[in-house]
């Protein structure tokens, strides 16, 4: 079947089973856009801002196992995607980014809304491609939904000039990519595997690590039953919320500059360290050489190899799909005629019962003021815990993953690598579209959700029913804390006067707005807001403007030396 | 420790900048880079000449593996080896210096490729200390220019790249 390079597109997406494209019309995808318009099976979101479309397609991607589409024009329409496509590519979410180009004999010319697309995306990016002829379209479309959510996943961009999209070709969707330059592994090596079950059976003081990679790698389940299996302490990364559930006594929350005293000690003083799909951050090991001050052995296991031996030494390395890693590790154990040493672990488990009894995230309430934790508290109460709820950037975000207990994958959605203001409000409305009974929350603080306040807009057009709580303190909180805390408490530029009242700018958008000051009025405010199924309810919570994030490892500082409440410092 | 990294990468637009634009991302050294498509035209072999501690080297191994065009990566300093590298020096030849310059090319093995009444092009080729030991045995006031492939390598014996 002939059809244009545009109609091209879309079949491709059809062939994909995309359901939505988020995106932005404009000059060089007019053709795309006319495509769309004639068919009914790709559903398009119309955003109103491009860097909103990325963030929507990769919230709806984090919160499936799906890739995300966005499809945005040339010149501005890419580079306001680039602050999305960053994101997604620093947290290794499987997407799809289309973008028209000036027509090819435009290329290079500064024509009108030109710019180098696949120059500005190539370090943001898993992979790019420019489409110079209509007959490659489709195997570069294939090429791209593959390369995205195969070996670590990330976005993949596909710039398209406008002629191509106009020029006319043979229809026909490839039904595999062969690549001799990119072949994932996928097997685990089965001898290195082994070595790690031994250490694992071993280990006087064992400890589990695991990240983002086990979400996207769908392996919660297979993570679950080998630690339970095992029967060790175990903590997830911000990126790794709900990759284990966090109302299991062997989860010792989150580690890292934010974590919990338990599971930080337990990582530093653990003989054995069993890495799953985490990257030994910055915001998680802190400072490196004081973590490898205690000797231990690690398991690394990951499907990057770049991952490994990055940041700190690996004894084991593993490269492989984490899902199939874990199952063979399961295997071998249920083989194994060794079993742990249960004496040590007892000893082991004691100490890290000491550790946490410390309560570390224990917090002053108030009948005065609202507290943030208090907030996220009822939050999770009222929402029995089952909710996505997706974060902006600051102290909202770390209150967050700190406070609701995330026992499923795929619920927390929040940018932990690039740290991007403004996705909250996107995150919620991809992730809304793609779980539509679901109670879809995003916590987020005044400054992040005037980053991309604007798809209020959207939220209305699309009858997107979000609970969005504004944990409202007056300043860039986290920006106020290090100031606080390491700049003599000089806030410069961290106040916000003139703050927009929130309630009332939802209801300018059509919403339900409602200001919340006083703690006993916090509960009820939720359990309205909630009850209104088919209503965006914008919830501005006046919190304290003085409460900080705790317990806290200073950034370039080891685990050990945490400061667990105000009175530490 | 100095390195050689020999790749072979899908001979497509773009390519060089993905491996250039790494190592300037993410603050690897490039001592040297040469480029040109092997006698499969699809197909470019790409030699780096570059410095770093063993971690690092272990890094840039893995980050160009990564690269989705790359199609392998050797590091061929790991073991024996041959480096070659071609200069071509213009170099001033007039009068008795006329003598000199063809006595010091022939010393050398190199070639006078271009001869005009006031100059020689000089080709030379070999591995990287014997190009600076020519430059510095010529007097500096007699050189033109000079112009230097970067290095270009190959293991030695059954040590192959190839896919």
């Amino acid at each position: 079947m002939v059809l244009t390079g545009a109609e091209i597109v879309i079949r491709c997406l059809q062939e994909e089973k995309v359901e939505y494209v988020f995106g932005y019309p404009g000059g060089a995808v007019l053709y795309i856009y006319d495509a769309l318009f004639n068919q009914d099976k790709v559903r398009h979101v119309l955003v109103r801002h491009e860097q909103a479309a990325v963030h929507a397609a990769d919230g709806f991607a984090r919160s499936t196992e799906q890739v995300g589409v966005a499809l945005v024009t040339s010149g501005p329409g890419a580079t306001n995607a680039v602050t999305g496509i960053a994101t997604a590519y620093c947290d290794s979410i499987p997407m799809v980014i289309i973008s028209g180009q000036v027509p090819t004999a435009a290329i290079g010319q500064d024509a009108f809304q030109e710019v180098d697309t696949v120059g500005i995306t190539r370090p943001c990016v898993k992979h790019n491609f420019l489409v110079k002829d209509v007959k490659d379209i489709a195997s570069t479309i294939k090429k791209a939904f593959y390369l995205a959510k195969t070996g670590r996943p990330g976005p993949v961009l596909v710039d398209i000039p406008k002629d191509v999209s106009m020029h006319k070709c043979e229809f026909e969707y490839p039904k595999e990519v062969s690549m001799r330059s990119y072949n994932p592994v996928v097997k685990g090596h089965q001898g290195q595997i082994r070595k790690a079950v031994q250490l694992l059976l071993e280990a006087k003081r064992p400890m589990i690590y695991t990240g983002g990679g086990v979400v996207l790698a769908n392996a919660s389940e297979q993570l679950t039953k080998l630690t339970r299996m095992l029967g060790y302490p175990i903590t997830n990364t911000l990126m790794g919320l709900g990759g284990y559930p966090a109302s299991d006594r062997q989860y010792l929350g989150m580690p890292g500059m934010h974590g919990t005293y338990e599971a930080n000690m337990a990582m530093h003083y653990s003989d054995v360290l069993l890495a799953v799909g985490a990257r030994f951050d910055d915001r998680v090991i802190g400072d490196p050489a004081n973590f490898a001050e205690e000797p231990r052995k690690i398991i690394h296991v990951d499907i990057d190899p770049s991952s490994i031996s990055k940041r700190v030494k690996v004894d084991v390395p593993i490269v492989g799909d984490l899902k199939d890693v874990l199952e063979e590790m399961i295997r071998q154990l249920e083989a194994a005629p060794a079993r742990n040493n249960a004496d040590a672990l007892g000893t082991w488990w004691k100490q890290v019962e000491e550790w946490r009894s410390r309560e570390c995230m224990k917090y002053k309430n108030s009948d005065e003021i609202i507290k943030p934790q208090f907030v996220v508290q009822k939050l999770w109460e009222v929402t029995g815990g089952n909710a996505i709820i997706t974060s902006d950037v600051g102290q909202h975000q770390m209150w967050a993953a700190q406070y609701y207990r995330f026992d499923k994958p795929r619920r927390w959605l929040n940018s932990g690598g690039l740290g991007t203001m403004g996705v909250g409000l996107p995150y919620a409305m991809g992730a809304q579209l793609a779980n539509p009974g679901t109670q879809v929350a995003c916590v987020t603080g005044e400054a992040s959700i005037q980053m991309c306040i604007q798809e209020l807009s959207t939220c209305k057009q699309f009858r997107l029913p979000l609970k969005i709580c504004n944990l409202n303190n007056r300043y860039l909180g986290m920006v106020r804390q290090w100031q606080q805390l390491f700049h003599g408490e000089r806030y410069s530029e961290s106040y916000m006067d003139s703050l927009p009242d929130f309630a009332k700018l939802a209801e300018a958008y059509g919403h339900v707005g409602f200001k919340i000051e006083k703690p006993s009025d916090v509960e009820g405010a939720l359990r309205d807001a909630f009850a209104r199924k088919d209503d965006l309810v914008f919830l501005d919570f006046q919190i304290d403007q003085t409460e900080n994030v705790y317990p806290m490892v200073q950034g370039g500082k080891g685990l050990t030396e945490m400061i667990l409440s105000a009175e530490d410092l | 420790m100095r390195h050689v990294i020999s790749l072979l990468i899908e001979n497509e637009s773009g390519a060089l900048s993905r491996v250039s634009g790494l190592f300037s991302a993410r603050g690897y050294n490039i001592e040297s880079l040469t480029v040109a498509p092997t006698e499969d035209a699809s197909m470019s072999r790409m030699t780096i000449v570059t410095t770093g501690s063993d971690d690092i080297i272990e890094q840039i191994t893995k980050q160009l593996n990564k690269l989705v065009e790359v199609v392998k990566v050797v590091d061929i300093s790991e073991a024996a080896h041959i480096e070659r590298e071609l200069m071509l020096t213009k170099v001033r030849a007039t009068g008795k210096d006329r003598e000199e310059m063809k006595r010091m090319a022939e010393i050398f093995r190199a070639r006078i490729i271009d001869v005009t009444d006031a100059s020689y092009v000089i080709e030379l080729t070999g591995n990287q200390s014997k190009l600076d030991a020519f430059i510095s045995a010529l007097d500096p006031a007699l050189i033109l220019e000079t112009v230097r492939s970067g290095v270009c390598g190959v293991g030695r014996g059954d040590r192959i790249l190839k896919v």
